[in-house]
């Protein structure tokens, strides 16, 4: 089905503040490419599920298009226009499974060799839109704080060499207290702007006590999670006919009460917000890849997540120790109390995530004044980035974490 | 913008996604990212190890191949497993994981700095379109064979060549069909004999635990393997071609760490026992990147990097080989780069951005110039058509060229 034939009933399957915004701008989903509107209302479907920085972003998108005449449309959408859908595609269910038709889309174009089209297509857009709808002011600038080390008494080569040359190693850092220092930073930021889903932590292992003004994710706590999910896997990939595809659709229609999350995280009841938040968490088991298996690959992919959705103002991260490698079916089937720990390759893991943590964050609207501290948990080391922080430094001066930070702001 | 950093979805066919890159990188040129990393190859390669640009000595003359009667010509093609990025390889920083390449390997090689894979970056499609010198477009992870003619075939079928004269040593079962296409030409009965050591330990060890490590299979895809079909090798062909008892093929096993270093120990009781002419060994243990774990990807470059260089020692020592063979090693594709908002580095090779697409090959051996740098841009294409020259068949039906550098 074109996108011109699309009418209002066909949404009924949407979840009600879905349906309302998509229904709302009928019109101008009418006008656009069918190589382009699935990805859109991929994002518009889980609306009711998404962050308030994603909302906001889909509301704004979707006002822009609106705005457009359409000669700008057709200007605007001229790379998709040019995209080639094969027939199976133009007759997909695109309206209620978008997101299992740009999965087919994906290597439809692949096998086209229309990969390199779409993504210029996709660009071209990405850029007008950006200049379109410029990012908002943020209430303060952003901080991301990342530990890593847990556990580790000597690292085996030198830490932080990706994220040294952005700002100023400091080498005599005191750690008592650091974590709680750290934390409490985190939540006096919380206080000052209450945001929703706006302040962070995300813990590798077990979390740490923090303030309930955060939103925290924890490997510990999904432990449950994790385990009725590797459970459902196996049992999927021994039927007859199972393949990644379907595996993959099957993954992608797992819901909170599938894995026992019914009662929201910290075992409250489900609230307003909470089903957002579990639903964020089963996306990073079903969608991440290792998140199951390695706890620094779900801190890692975790925070990445958050920053490319919930876009927090604030984010610790904390990196914990993982387990050893090992066939794919046993660290499936295993738990981590009887799992075998890798020190070293967790403190290896950790360091590179902390700076795909900083990238990640710099990819985020007012990466000029956002700032990122990076330490070595319970001991003397630590990177500290930001705009007031000459770039490739060392210092020796001796200063806790609390006033590490406060050099920052 | 919603698009932006998106999670990756990944399909059968393929491993790609649709994500658009964050809007800082819009503002690069991604295929001049790449010539910029071949370049920065090339000038670290000259100041490190002490090569020579190639365009200055092409023309000069080519070492002789021609003395090696073509009967006697033999060609190793290892694939440099799983995908490795520059900043962890060639780059200043990544050079101390590659230490056997860089100084044992590199001097006596012809590299290639820019080889670009325009196909589908899956390793089993990817790796069956280096086998046949077409781009192709097979389901990635079904047990499918190529649709076009492998340069196995080429050779068996031009050269009247036996079965046992090429083989093919494979990661994981889902590379069990990569020996034959299902071409009408060629096909089945003219391809090679693939040998699937882990699926050959787990008959072997009757799934008992203690060679588990050595099994890890499929890393794009952990929670699901294509069944065996087609003409995999079997246990009981162990000790009849590779005169290797069951009981020491399970001993030397446990003494192993990983199923790149099992793929390599079989490699060489098949060079040993039945000396193939055409020789493709498909190493994988970087792949393991896919698990988000740096650490055990850098291991795994470590290790590739050292086997490599065992594969080579063992060509140069074994008297059927020695003097007589050329050797490819080239990875099948990179991997995501960091800066690229809609992958997540190191892990996958899902964005098909051009450094993910633009790799390098390193040429040695007989007929080959030593300690050479080649600037120009190859396609992974171009491999079949090269070994063809070498070897004296064929490869009509391929779309790329052979390197004017080797034939």
């Amino acid at each position: 089905m074109p996108p011109i034939e699309l009418k209002p009933e066909q949404f009924t399957s949407y979840p009600p503040e879905a349906r309302k915004l998509v229904t709302n701008y009928l019109a101008t989903l009418q006008r656009l490419p069918l190589s382009f509107l699935p990805s859109l209302l991929r994002e518009a479907i889980d609306y009711d599920f998404k962050f308030p920085a994603e909302r906001k972003a889909i509301e704004r998108e979707l006002a822009n298009l609106n705005s457009l005449s359409a000669e700008q449309t057709k200007d605007w959408f001229q790379g998709f226009a040019q995209i080639r859908l094969s027939t199976q595609l133009e007759q997909f269910d695109w309206v209620n499974s978008p997101a299992q038709f740009v999965e087919q889309l994906s290597a439809y174009l692949w096998t086209t060799h229309q990969l390199d089209a779409f993504r210029t297509a996709a660009l071209s857009y990405a850029e007008r839109l950006h200049e379109a709808v410029p990012p908002e002011p943020l209430a303060m600038p952003r901080l991301g704080i990342t530990v890593i080390g847990q556990g580790v008494a000597t690292p085996e080569e030198p830490l932080f060499r990706k994220l040294r040359p952005h700002g100023v190693y400091f080498s005599r850092v005191q750690p008592e207290n650091g974590l709680k220092q750290l934390l409490d930073a985190v939540a006096a930021r919380a206080k000052a702007h209450p945001v929703p889903h706006g302040h962070w932590y995300i813990d590798g292992g077990q979390e740490a006590p923090h303030d309930s003004a955060l939103t925290c994710v924890s490997y510990r706590a999904l432990e449950p999670a994790r385990a009725v999910l590797s459970s459902k896997i196996r049992v999927e990939i021994e039927r007859p006919g199972m393949g990644p595809e379907t595996l993959r659709t099957l993954l992608a229609q797992i819901r909170p009460a599938d894995l026992d999350m019914a009662q929201g995280s910290g075992g409250a009841a489900v609230k307003s917000g909470n089903e957002v938040l579990d639903r964020f968490q089963v996306k990073l088991l079903t969608e991440g890849s290792g998140t199951q298996i390695f706890s620094t690959t779900f801190a890692q992919w975790a925070a990445r997540e958050a920053l490319r959705r919930a876009q927090p103002l604030t984010l610790l991260v904390r990196f914990a120790l993982r387990q050893r490698q090992k066939p794919m079916n046993e660290m499936l089937s295993g738990t981590d109390g009887r799992a075998e720990l890798d020190p070293m390759g967790s403190l290896v893991d950790a360091d590179i995530g902390a700076y795909y943590n900083w990238l990640n964050q710099q990819r985020l609207a007012g990466a000029e004044q956002s700032s990122f501290l990076v330490w070595f948990e319970n001991h003397s080391s630590a990177v500290v980035i930001g705009p007031s922080m000459p770039r490739g430094t060392e210092s020796a001066t001796a200063a806790d974490l609390q006033t590490l930070l406060s050099w920052m702001s | 913008m919603t698009y932006h950093m998106s999670s990756q979805p990944k399909t059968a066919r393929n491993s790609g996604s649709l994500s658009i890159p964050k809007l800082k990188d819009l503002r690069s040129n991604s295929w001049e990212l790449a010539r910029q990393m071949a370049f920065s190859r090339r000038e670290f390669l000259r100041s490190a190890a002490g090569v020579t640009l190639g365009g200055t000595l092409f023309g000069s003359g080519l070492l002789p191949r021609g003395g090696i009667p073509q009967r006697k010509r033999k060609v190793v093609v290892i694939t440099f497993g799983g995908g490795a990025r520059d900043q962890e390889t060639f780059a200043p920083e990544g050079q101390e994981n590659i230490p056997h390449l860089m100084r044992e390997l590199i001097p006596q090689s012809t590299f290639f700095t820019q080889v670009v894979n325009r196909g589908i970056l899956g390793h089993y499609v990817a790796t069956a379109s280096l086998a046949t010198g077409v781009y192709e477009t097979i389901n990635n992870f079904a047990s499918l064979p190529p649709e076009h003619p492998t340069a196995f075939e080429y050779f068996r079928k031009d050269l009247k060549r036996p079965s046992s004269d090429t083989w093919v040593v494979a990661p994981s079962n889902g590379f069990n069909r990569i020996g034959e296409s299902n071409h009408r030409s060629y096909g089945p009965g003219l391809g090679a004999r693939v040998i699937l050591p882990k699926h050959l330990l787990t008959a072997a060890t009757s799934g008992s635990a203690d060679c588990e490590h050595l099994l890890r299979d499929n890393y794009e895809t952990p929670f699901y393997a294509p069944e065996l079909g087609g003409s995999e090798f079997e246990l009981q062909q162990l000790e009849m071609l590779l005169k290797l008892s069951v009981d020491d093929f399970k001993k030397h096993a446990r003494t192993l760490s990983s199923p790149d270093e099992l793929s390599v120990y079989v490699t060489r009781q098949l060079m040993r026992q039945l000396a193939p002419s055409l020789l493709w060994i498909t190493l994988h243990d970087i792949d393991i990147a896919h698990a988000g774990a740096y650490s055990l990807y850098i291991e795994g470059i470590r290790r590739t990097d050292r086997l490599c260089a065992e594969i080579w020692k063992t060509i140069q020592t074994e008297p059927e080989y020695a003097g007589n063979t050329t050797v490819f090693i080239l990875p099948d594709f990179g991997r995501d780069s960091d800066d690229d908002s809609g992958g997540n580095g190191f892990q996958h090779h899902r964005t098909g951005d051009a450094l993910s697409r633009t790799t390098w090959m390193m040429a040695m051996g007989a007929g080959v110039r030593e300690g050479v740098v080649i600037d120009r841009t190859l396609e992974s294409t171009d491999l079949v058509p090269s070994i063809g020259s070498i070897l004296g068949f064929s490869a009509a039906l391929a779309q790329g060229k052979p390197i004017a550098e080797l034939v």
